[in-house]
């Protein structure tokens, strides 16, 4: 029998054709598990996405991260699949990095600027096949990676809304996914990339991540999202899996030196003042810089900045007296002349030192790493009491945690 | 040795006369220059070829109006066979149903065939245009200014320019400024009444370019005609003896006195990059040839994209050099003619002057509107000249030749060019036939250029008259894009010199010039 629709009251399809406007952010393809555990309700937007600060408390997710394993959407990151003859030479040209020397099933860590040398943003790069890439970063990209690619045979897609992404981070995660039934996953070596079955279907699982610990990133259809998630969840239970939130990574992170896009550094695409874009050298990422390999985007903006010495910035990590956070604080150079800024900072629980990175003003932080000291207002009952702090500039990261690294990986 | 195992000096690519005159320039000081042009002869558009057996003409380009004056003196082009005297200066004919009228010597020193007080008008305006242009005239020959790194030279010039707006006065120096960017057609509304006059000047200010008298910004591109002199008076225009191919025969000449290697047929197939440095160029035989220096005095996007590729240069460049626009709207036709032709009412010194066809602002408005549509004029405006009543040599006995631009002719007509061709050339005839009427029936043989042919031909992508639109978004700073406007490149070593870079098109030198000086000023 022929089915004709009936046309209902033209109020419901109005309703329901505007209903996006009820939805203030989207949700990720595990909102649902993710909202069941949202006891506190403090969201934020991660690229219009609805993400936790914290789910349930910010201590013990930080901790879950140290020492049990801590699930962490990452869904929202933008992802960008490349694919084609001329990938790797198109990636060579756009990022920093040698990607020829980025063999498949292996990931690297990358940055890529405008033709001034200005970072546009940082990210990771995964090399799925000699062909086919997963370019991932905080921020959107595709003009600008579809203009880079004319001339090149490569296609460029956004790939953000049909691959979800859990980053799977702490000292049980291997044992977790081993005893979800990934096998094989013991092989992976930090920045390797495997692909392994999953519900009929196919997850990257790489071992990568955001927080210097032990820990995987996992990548699948955002239809086999919610039976991953199970998956881990179950094979986790007694190993003290925990969903957590951004505020507990952003913890993790500082400990182990890494910097944020428009947290440390303004993106060049986001910046407004001219003194606020930054140059590779001027947030710690001049390792990426490799004058030697093929052309790449902002190559020779870079080479002249190192040639005439006109760097202006430099983002250092700081270790400072006490053990108040110095959270956006002023730094100064002989407690007067205003030097830079502290964009990151906390007490570290694991390096038992109160952390930050800042980015000061050549040649302070450069050269002269002596008598800095940050400011900081210390909130004390209604009252802010100023502390003048002594910094002293340190390597990153500030914490080193063997077992990230360790083969095979450890079976806590 | 094989010539693959010489380094050169500088090799420049294209023997148009912007790299003719940049090869020699190099080669004076000292440089050890060759010169690689595609085609087998050099000239680029400034070529006289033979069009039809026994008729020869200025394949493209064929008036004289703006051979910059430090060229001819710093390459002797006198002493090399160029003659420019004020008694070969041709007269520009404002053609109409209701008679011509003619600006006589250089850009109408005096005008015949108006009445009093459009003479008067006249006077008044034109003294004010090459005053303006004046202004404008050490902006439109120099480097342009980069602000950043500005030698003192530059300043100089920069400072000579605020001097000249000084002299201008106040009332002036507001009236400067008020019809900068203004559209030719309201300006001449302003102070003339005659559409004759109104309609060469329109014609003149759009020449070349994809606008109408009424886009605004139009009248720069008669600032530009007027910035440019020949034999030392501005607005001047001459027809070679010989045709172009002549003066490009004396830079030619110069060039090769200098000392430079000249290759004919050889055109170059890519730019040899490393670690952001151009070392030489690849000639399409698979040639490899290394040089210090590498001068590309052909279309900027071209070398660009082509030629060094894009995976050299940054994405943001890729980008600008992308958008340059040049899509041409001028085709050139050229007739072999029994006989001369007899324009109604035009005298023996008109014939052998400029007739232009555009009867008034509104005729070459009209004549712009369909362009913007991809299609051709149904009723074109033209420059016509007859160069054998100037150099006999050009046509048989008793023949003639007519060479005429021709607009708007879009590269990229809708229809198609093969259809498309046939019918313009009917539309041009009739206009002929209105203005010199017979002249359909003394046709021995035709042949039209379009955009398209002259892109295929001579090599210059969309066929266009400056190798890049020439409008205030790609004038001097912007020229050939934003950020590298002082003939250098992002790379190393390579350096641009043609009619795409600044000051922009025509018999110049001008590019190729400023381009040379540049090298030589860096030391590169
Ligand atoms: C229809 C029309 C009419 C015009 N009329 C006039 C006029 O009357 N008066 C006037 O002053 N100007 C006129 N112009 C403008 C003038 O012709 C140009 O602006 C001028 O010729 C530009 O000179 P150039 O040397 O920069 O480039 P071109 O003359 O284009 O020369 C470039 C040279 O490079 C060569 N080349 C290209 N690619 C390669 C390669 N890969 N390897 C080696 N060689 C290569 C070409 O063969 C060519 O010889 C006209 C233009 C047009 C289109």
């Amino acid at each position: 029998m022929n089915q004709h629709p009936t046309i209902k009251p033209s109020i419901d399809a109005r309703a329901l054709a505007q209903s996006h406007s009820r939805t203030l952010r989207l949700g990720t393809p595990f909102q649902p598990r993710i909202d069941a555990l949202g006891l506190k309700q403090d969201w934020y937007s991660w690229a219009g996405y609805r993400a936790p600060h914290s789910l349930w408390d910010e201590e013990l997710e930080y901790f879950a991260i140290r020492s049990q394993a801590a699930l962490f959407d990452i869904s929202p990151m933008t992802k960008y699949r490349i694919e084609g003859p001329d990938a790797e030479a198109y990636l060579d040209r756009v990022t920093l990095r040698d990607v020829t020397k980025l063999k498949p099933g292996r990931v690297h860590y990358t940055a890529w600027c405008d033709d001034e040398g200005f970072v546009l943003d940082d990210g990771t790069l995964f090399r799925l096949s000699a062909t086919r890439f997963r370019l991932c970063s905080q921020e959107r990209h595709l003009p600008w990676l579809l203009d880079s690619a004319f001339r090149y045979e490569v296609s460029v897609e956004e790939e953000t809304e049909v691959v979800a992404g859990l980053a799977l981070q702490g000292p049980t995660s291997f044992a977790i996914l081993r005893d979800a039934g990934f096998a094989g996953v013991e092989r992976l070596k930090v920045f390797d990339l495997a692909e392994f079955a999953h519900d009929g279907a196919t997850v990257t699982i790489s071992r990568t991540g955001f927080t210097g610990d032990l820990g995987y990133e996992l990548f699948v259809p955002a239809d086999r999202a919610l039976s991953l998630w199970d998956r881990l969840m179950a094979a986790g239970e007694l190993r003290g899996i925990r969903a957590i939130g951004y505020t507990a990574l952003n913890r993790a992170r500082l400990e182990a030196g890494l910097i944020v896009a428009n947290a440390d550094f303004t993106a060049a695409e986001h910046a407004i003042r001219a003194d606020r874009l930054r140059m590779p050298d001027e947030i710690g990422l001049g390792f990426m810089i490799d004058p030697k390999k093929g052309h790449f985007n902002g190559r020779r903006a870079i080479l002249e900045a190192r040639a005439k010495k006109t760097l202006r910035h430099v983002l250092v990590g700081l270790e400072i007296e006490g053990n108040i956070p110095a959270e956006h604080a002023i730094v100064y150079y002989r407690r007067s002349q205003e030097v830079g800024l502290v964009s990151a900072a906390m007490w570290s629980p694991m390096a038992k030192r109160n952390i930050a990175l800042a980015s000061l003003q050549r040649p302070y932080g450069d050269t002269i790493v002596d008598d800095l000291w940050v400011e900081i207002y210390a909130m004390r009952e209604l009252q802010y009491q100023k502390l003048m702090k002594r910094a002293k500039v340190v390597p990153r990261p500030f914490v080193k945690l063997d077992r990230r690294t360790a083969n095979p990986p450890a079976d806590f | 040795m094989t010539s693959s195992d010489l380094n050169w000096g500088a090799i420049v690519i294209g023997g148009g006369h912007n790299g003719l005159v940049a090869a020699a320039t190099l080669a004076k000081s000292g440089r050890k220059v060759l010169l690689l042009e595609a085609g087998n002869e050099v000239g680029g558009a400034g070529r006289t070829e033979e069009f039809a057996p026994g008729f020869r003409v200025s394949a493209v380009a064929h008036l004289l109006n703006r051979l910059h004056p430090d060229v001819v003196k710093t390459l002797e082009l006198e002493r090399h066979g160029l003659r420019v005297e004020r008694v070969d200066f041709v007269p520009s004919v404002a053609l109409s149903k209701d008679g011509p009228l003619v600006l006589h010597g250089a850009y109408g020193e005096v005008l015949s065939g108006a009445s009093r007080s459009e003479q008067s008008a006249w006077k008044v305006l034109r003294a004010q245009l090459l005053r303006y242009a004046g202004v404008l005239k050490p902006f439109l020959s120099r480097r342009p200014p980069d602000l950043a790194g500005m030698s003192l030279a530059e300043m100089t010039g920069l400072g000579q320019t605020a001097l000249a707006l000084k002299k201008l006065g106040k009332e002036d120096m507001r009236d400067f400024l008020r019809v900068l960017l203004m559209n030719v057609y309201d300006l001449l509304d302003e102070q003339l009444s005659d559409d004759r006059l109104k309609g060469l000047l329109a014609f003149d200010a759009t020449l070349g370019s994809h606008l109408g008298p009424r886009s605004p910004t139009s009248l720069l591109g008669l600032y530009y005609r007027l910035a440019g002199e020949i034999g030392g008076l501005a607005g001047a225009q001459i027809l070679p003896r010989g045709g172009m191919g002549a003066v490009v025969a004396a830079i030619r000449s110069a060039a090769e006195k200098a000392g430079v290697s000249i290759r004919p047929a050889s055109p170059v197939a890519k730019v040899i990059v490393e670690k952001g440095r151009a070392i030489g160029v690849v000639t399409q035989n698979g040639e490899t040839l290394r040089a210090r220096t590498v001068v590309s005095a052909i279309n900027p996007a071209t070398t660009i994209l082509d030629l060094v590729g894009p995976r050299e240069v940054d994405t943001g460049f890729v980008r600008k050099v992308k958008n340059i626009r040049m899509k041409g709207d001028a085709a050139k036709l050229h007739l072999a003619l029994d006989r001369p032709p007899q324009f109604a009412g035009v005298g023996v010194a008109g014939h052998k002057g400029r007739l232009v066809i555009a009867a008034s602002p509104d005729h070459v408005e009209r004549a712009f509107n369909p362009s913007k549509y991809g299609e051709f004029s149904p009723e074109p405006v033209m420059e016509i000249t007859l160069p054998s009543l100037v150099d006999a040599s050009l046509a048989p006995s008793g023949a003639c030749v007519l060479s005429a631009v021709v607009q708007y002719a879009p590269y990229a007509l809708r229809q198609g060019w093969t259809a498309g061709k046939p019918q313009f050339l009917k539309a041009i005839m009739a206009q002929l036939e209105a203005y010199a009427p017979g002249i359909g029936a003394t046709v021995r043989h035709a042949d039209l250029l379009t955009p398209a042919d002259i892109e295929a031909r001579y090599r210059m992508p969309g066929g266009h008259w400056h190798h890049g639109e020439l409008q205030a978004d790609q004038m001097l700073m912007l020229r050939p894009v934003s950020g590298w406007s002082g003939y250098d490149t992002p790379l190393e070593g390579l350096f641009l010199a043609g009619a795409g870079s600044h000051p922009g098109g025509g018999i110049s030198g001008a590019p190729g010039l400023n381009a040379a000086r540049r090298i030589i000023a860096m030391r590169a």
